[in-house]
């Protein structure tokens, strides 16, 4: 008997989690735009309230559309299950909400998205969750900064803005030992480029507004589970192992031994932060899902195109990108990202500040906004708008150059993307 | 809840009440290398509508200690002990899949403890492949995924178990993978050397229901149904578009069918 082959990633992107509509035969996943499902009897109802049927009842809570979306980003990290929320921020706060509270400590990374370290550095500790920020390739920091209150170790896949590439297998191995889980923020590599959870990490989530969608139309985020925490195990987490006054006095761990995370999660972080996303979100984003494995080919493969050119530039100063010798994580990323190391990157330019307000204002198909991931070409120079009130002193310590320039490489024609960089380079030169 | 049967400890969820054994009780019985969530739903409705539920955690399996048991007449000696130990006089007994083998192991050697015996995805014999039955033994993580691969019929659930967003494939996979080295190869073991289930079949005095997914590649409808002839007072209830784990699969379809069956 011939071992099966189970469906590739390919067939999952535009298979899992949907099959033609049982009523109408469509083939497409519908929006289900509706607040609320009919109960068929008062039985049917109660039985949906107290979890003894699986089912819809409000689109805050489930919703047929997010369901595929869902289902289908699980499928694709490998994990048990997922919860579409509104935003990528959403999906972290629901994540940290579900399994950390007053008193809770975590361990994070310090080469995080902006929004990312603003929620840990500064509105987290008003709600009583405290944040120890560590350098990503510091495993000793990793180790060092765990404390008898933390709940959580998380990271991005690259982080920000030098593509710090997290050692999954290390931090998570680091977390495991101290009985915590490692949440990884992947929105940069996609389920494509890695699979967080074949590498030890327990919570992945996504800001699903940048390559999962892919066309800059939906804002979304997913948080997925893998469905290999023991929570129970562990012993630090009563919020999944313990009765939950807040839902029929549910042990959660006991209703399910791999999903209890996701279960608290939509059972109580859906309902009480109500952070669900649209159906029509959930259905822009499920079309790009479904060619994700095609676009992200073409993301790296463009994104080798821009950077051999830029490598041999005289008015570039350095590049930024894994797949370089000269990046720090340079061997780690041969062995976590052999398919490639994402499509947004940073290098600096010569002439500082100035010389990047040039290059980017002469850009005529790189377009100038704050964004990533998107099928077509974005740029943004942080000194002159994000960051634009820093001194020199105080960008260098958050790793941006005044001529740092921050590309997310899309889906047009490499050589016209070049000639535009070259268009810019030129004018960089003043 | 937590008994002690024989000398290990025993786990069995009770679907969220406490356990009455004054009421009807039903036992729910895990497949190979699975727990007693797969049962999360089924139970947790029949608890919550007038019945005691024992879905249990079998020797080794999830919360339960001791070591696996290496035959469905062992497992089926374990499952009446647990009764003994939970106060139960008889019960109704729910099995998937080698939980079917010895539920009517169970009703045909213990007649006066089994009320009434629902065996989902089940098939007799239940053969395993020389192949599949030697991964089980040294290859552990491979034969995982080819039975995930035959336990279900497609990749999407409307929804599965236990609810809307969850990955029924994925979470089957991670939950055969929480169990215990050896485990696996004990199960398929047991199934496999299963000789006797015709003939215990025929002594099967209690009502039977077979619930039978039409695309199951494990334990095939047909070889179920063969098994359910066998059965002086057994019906049959074939589920369209369900592979083998049907109660992820159909999750609401099976509830319906064990309701109307127990007359819960």
């Amino acid at each position: 008997m011939a071992a099966p082959r189970s469906p590739q990633f390919e067939t999952l992107s535009l298979h899992a989690g949907q099959r033609p509509d049982p009523v109408t035969g469509a083939r497409a996943t519908p929006i289900y735009f509706t607040t609320s499902f009919v109960f068929r009897d008062a039985d049917h109802a109660a039985a949906l309230f107290n979890m003894e049927r699986g089912g819809h009842v409000y689109s805050r809570i489930s919703n047929p559309t997010n369901a595929v979306l869902e289902e289908r980003v699980a499928a694709l990290e490998g994990g048990v299950g997922a919860i579409a929320t509104a935003s990528g921020q959403a999906a972290l706060h629901l994540a940290i909400a579900t399994i950390a509270g007053a008193g809770s400590h975590l361990v994070a990374s310090r080469a995080l998205y902006g929004g990312s370290h603003n929620l840990l550095s500064y509105t987290l500790p008003r709600f009583g969750i405290d944040t120890t920020f560590v350098d990503p390739r510091d495993l000793r920091a990793w180790k060092d900064a765990i404390r008898p209150n933390t709940r959580l170790l998380f990271g991005e896949t690259l982080g920000n803005p030098g593509l710090d590439v997290l050692d999954v297998p290390s931090v998570a191995e680091i977390a495991h030992a101290a009985r915590l889980p490692l949440l990884v923020d992947s929105t940069f590599t996609t389920p494509w480029l890695l699979r967080p959870f074949d590498h030890g990490a327990d919570l992945v989530y996504h800001s699903a507004t940048k390559f999962l969608g892919g066309h800059g139309v939906a804002i979304g985020g997913v948080l997925v589970d893998g469905g290999t925490f023991d929570w129970e195990a562990s012993g630090k987490f009563p919020e999944l192992t313990e009765p939950y006054p807040g839902f029929h006095g549910m042990d959660f761990q006991e209703e399910s031994t791999v999903a209890a995370f996701l279960l608290r999660a939509r059972r109580e972080g859906l309902r009480d932060f109500g952070a669900c996303m649209s159906p029509a979100s959930a259905f822009q984003i499920l079309q790009g899902v479904e060619t994700l494995p095609l676009r992200m080919e073409r993301h790296v493969a463009n994104t080798r195109r821009v950077i051999g050119f830029l490598s041999a530039q005289s008015g570039v100063e350095s590049i930024a990108y894994p797949e370089l010798e000269s990046h720090p994580d340079h061997a780690l990323a041969k062995r976590l990202l052999p398919r490639g190391a994402g499509a947004v990157f940073s290098f600096d330019l010569k002439g500082g500040r100035e010389a990047g307000r040039r290059f980017i204002e002469a850009l005529r198909i790189f377009s100038h906004l704050a964004n990533v991931g998107d099928a077509k070409s974005l740029v943004i120079h942080p000194a002159s708008t994000t960051h634009f009130r820093m001194s020199d002193e105080a960008l260098a310590q958050a790793g941006i150059g005044p001529g740092t320039i921050r590309l997310s490489i899309g889906l047009e024609s490499p050589d016209d993307l070049i000639d535009d960089l070259s268009r810019g380079l030129r004018a960089a030169k003043g | 809840m937590e008994l002690r049967v024989g000398s290990g400890r025993a786990y069995a969820y009770t679907g969220g009440k406490t356990f009455d054994p004054a009421l009807p009780a039903i036992v729910f019985i895990h497949g190979g290398e699975l727990d007693h969530s797969v049962w999360i739903l089924q139970s947790r409705y029949l608890a919550h509508h007038g019945c005691a539920v024992l879905a249990v955690d079998l020797p080794a399996h999830g919360r339960s200690a001791g070591a696996p048991l290496t035959s469905i007449e062992d497992l089926a000696g374990w499952i009446v002990a647990l009764l003994d130990a939970a106060g139960v006089k008889a019960a109704a007994l729910v099995g998937h899949s080698m939980g079917s083998l010895v539920a009517l192991e169970c009703a045909a050697r213990y007649p006066e403890r089994v009320s009434r015996i629902a065996l989902v995805g089940t098939a007799f014999p239940m053969r395993v492949s020389p192949e599949l039955l030697e991964a089980t033994r040294a290859r552990e993580s491979e034969a995982h995924l080819m039975i995930n691969h035959w336990s279900h019929s497609a990749l999407a659930q409307y929804p599965g178990n236990p609810g809307p967003g969850f990955w029924v494939a994925g979470g089957n996979l991670r939950l055969m993978q929480r169990q215990r080295p050896g485990v696996l190869h004990a199960d398929f073991a047991a199934c496999n050397g299963y000789a006797s289930g015709l003939e215990r079949a025929a002594r099967v005095k209690c009502p039977a229901l077979f619930l039978l997914g039409r695309l199951d590649a494990m334990t095939p409808a047909r070889a179920g149904r063969d098994l359910a002839r066998a059965v002086p007072n057994s019906i049959v209830k074939t589920l369209d578009d369900a592979g083998h784990n049907l109660m992820g699969e159909k999750p609401d379809e099976i509830l319906d069918a064990l309701v109307e069956f127990l007359g819960a």
